[in-house]
């Protein structure tokens, strides 16, 4: 993929998003535009049923505006195919949710090293299943959760299933990390250790978008944009 | 891989993929058991029905039969694929013991003992001279008497568990065996005088072919007394039949195309001579087509049982579609998860699919494991249900079949295993492809948790 002239990674311009609701129609995002450097850790902040969590969808290609473009490294997203966007999501983005969204059928190490093996065919994976295993396992003890490894999801705090996830979300190395919420079902002592896994990674170079509605977390982020009434209100300066 | 390690665990962590997995084993259980037995019972009704004729059979219904016989089998005993030929004279007779005055209709059949056992079975389903079918009409207390084999159930009674209570040795009874001789032309040859032929046989031993209709109205004789009895012993000497054996290596179909070969151009030849015309009714018939009539029924049996029991599946492609539609519903975060990292709708439908897949291999294992054990003990099931409560499959009092076949039929296990399997991929599909089009925003929305 080519990188675009002004280095940005992600650039939003014109986004609009409405859902129905009964019979009536509500407008969530009514042009939104957006830019995302290499390197940067952004936290979208807005109230309740501002559009974040639908922004953030649309980021990462969960979700298509029903006007507007998202482009990804200069790569128009809305003029890529099914397979090509389905490789995007495995590769390109990580996604961190607020309820974390672990499979419960598999074990910790599993639900990480999951998007190393849904990209591979059979064959491939035992070709590369050793890898996959070490990289989970690394990924685990950098976040604290090496003896946690053969573990299910439901015996763990809440902190510790959000760092699965981040652990889920970092496997495939992707240039950007999408967090929606991440801190929103911890209290504040585990919110804060999860913000500061993000401030360490981003240390480290890792793009970072985050949705939040607490200004306080969003403080921990380089920039901050606010999203008020499907629009951006305010677009902080960099730290 | 992920799919195959995500279906193993939903199959064995989803308690309402017990159910599921029960209802396939279940269903595949009696399947297995029914069709084991059926299958079986047809089968060795056919083994039997082959037994009994041989592979061929060039004959013909009338009873007059047909002359120039030993012209015929000559020139087919130099023929390359024949492995065995035995003439034989069939008809009806009327039979009474010495000092009973009621008669019976039976069917006598007359036949060379050793020739007829090179071709059919008949050597195997004697008794008293199974190891020496030279002598089967040779009545152990006096050789020299002219004997005769009776259908087993003729002769003995079954009791309940379908034994026959054989003597040690044969009983000495006189049998009086009377035929309705008849012209080339088909008229009683001895009309106007005393219209039957009839001549004393003795009881020499009993023949169990396993063929009720067969053993309980056939008497056999020596070949050339039923021929005196029948009238077809003339100038020039008639049959009824000639059964043929192949050699192993010759089809069925192969060999009896070329002794129908044999027989037109035998036919051919024989034209213009006397009772030439006989030869028009003779045809050549496989053994199949020979009892086709009694083979049809079993077969329409086995085919409405394969009929009723696909309807069965049809229930168990439901029981899947239900279950799997409450799974896919409880999973529906799961698909978003699975999407919100690259998995495609195929990978979806293929994630569920081998789940059902799965589903259906191990219900088959567990149903096909758990109908061979019920099959392994069966007739003793059987008889323990018999001696405690009175409980029996099939009178065996009435019907001729002893043990209940319990051999399965590698072919039908396939044929079922592969049936299970697909009934649960078909009940698995509509949920798949709804699952495959749910959309990762809708199910990951804090609203549907």
């Amino acid at each position: 993929m080519e990188i675009d002239k002004d280095d940005f990674i992600l650039k939003a311009e014109g986004l609009y998003k409405s859902y129905r609701m009964g019979e009536a129609k509500v407008s969530v995002l009514r042009g939104v535009d957006l830019a995302v450097k290499k390197n940067e850790f952004v936290a979208i902040v807005g109230a309740s049923g501002s559009g974040k969590s639908t922004l953030l969808h649309i980021l990462g290609a969960l979700d298509r505006p029903e006007k507007g473009v998202v482009s990804f490294e200069g790569r128009d997203l809305s003029r890529i195919g099914e397979r090509e966007l389905n490789k995007f999501r495995n590769k390109m983005v990580g996604f961190v949710f607020q309820f974390y969204h672990l499979l419960d059928e598999l074990s910790v190490l599993e639900n990480v090293f999951l998007p190393a093996m849904a990209s591979k065919s059979i064959f491939g994976w035992l070709g590369s299943r050793r890898w996959a295993r070490g990289r989970a396992r690394e990924l685990l003890c950098e976040l604290g959760l090496s003896e946690r490894a053969n573990h299910k999801p439901y015996q763990l705090s809440g902190g510790e299933r959000q760092r699965v996830a981040i652990g889920r979300a970092l496997m495939n190395e992707p240039r950007i990390l999408l967090a929606d919420e991440p801190t929103g079902n911890l209290d504040s002592a585990t919110g804060n250790g999860i913000l500061k896994v993000f401030e360490k990674l981003n240390r480290a170079g890792q793009t970072i978008v985050m949705v939040t509605h607490d200004e306080r977390i969003a403080q921990k982020a380089g920039r901050i944009i606010t999203l008020a009434d499907g629009k951006i209100k305010r677009k902080g300066a960099e730290a | 891989m992920y799919k195959i390690i995500l279906s193993f665990r939903y199959l064995l962590k989803r308690r309402i993929s017990y159910l599921a997995f029960l209802a396939v084993a279940l269903c595949v259980f009696i399947v297995v058991v029914v069709m084991t037995v059926i299958t079986g019972l047809v089968r060795d009704f056919k083994d039997n029905n082959h037994k009994w004729v041989g592979d061929c059979v060039v004959g013909t219904e009338s009873l007059v039969g047909f002359a120039y016989y030993e012209d015929f089998i000559k020139r087919i005993e130099e023929s390359d694929f024949i492995e065995g030929v035995s003439a034989v004279v069939k008809s009806y007779a009327l039979v009474r013991g010495r000092n009973s005055e009621e008669s019976i209709g039976v069917e006598i059949m007359g036949i060379e003992p050793v020739k007829h056992s090179r071709v059919t079975g008949f050597g195997e389903t004697l008794y008293h001279r199974k190891n020496d079918v030279s002598k089967a009409f040779e009545p152990a207390y006096d050789p020299n008497l002219a004997g005769c084999v009776v259908g087993i159930d003729r002769w003995l009674v079954r009791d309940d568990k379908g034994k026959y209570s054989y003597e040690v040795s044969p009983v000495e009874a006189a049998l009086l065996v009377s035929c309705f001789p008849l012209t080339t032309k088909g008229a009683l040859a001895k009309a106007g005088t005393e219209l039957v032929n009839t001549k004393t046989f003795y009881y020499s031993d009993t023949s169990h072919s396993g063929l009720a209709g067969v053993d309980s109205s056939f008497i056999y004789l020596p070949f050339e007394e039923a021929q005196l009895l029948c009238g077809m012993a003339g100038a020039v000497k008639r049959v009824s039949a000639i059964h043929i054996k192949f050699k192993p290596n010759v089809k069925l179909a192969d060999g009896c195309e070329r002794v129908a070969a044999l027989w037109k151009r035998f036919v051919e030849e024989k034209k213009g001579e006397k009772q030439a015309e006989l030869l028009d009714t003779v045809t050549v018939q496989s053994w199949k087509d020979y009892r086709r009539e009694f083979i049809a029924a079993m077969e329409k049996e086995q085919t409405m049982l394969t009929i009723m029991f696909a309807l069965v599946g049809v229930t168990t492609v439901f029981i899947v579609f239900v279950v799997f539609y409450m799974i896919v519903s409880h999973k529906s975060k799961d698909v978003g998860i699975l999407k919100s990292i690259g998995v495609s709708k195929v990978d979806v439908i293929e994630l569920f699919s081998c789940f059902a897949f799965l589903m259906g291999l191990l219900g088959s294992a567990v149903g096909v494991f758990g109908g061979w054990l019920f099959l392994l003990k069966i007739n003793r099931i059987e008889d323990f249900l018999f001696e405690h409560f009175g409980f029996q499959l099939w009178d065996r009092t009435m019907y001729a079949i002893g043990d209940i076949p319990s051999v399965i039929d590698l072919k039908v296990l396939v044929v079922i295993i592969v049936s299970a399997i697909g009934a649960c991929l078909a009940g698995a599909f509509l949920p798949s492809w709804q699952a495959a089009k749910l959309e990762p925003v809708e199910t990951l929305q804090v609203s549907q948790l």
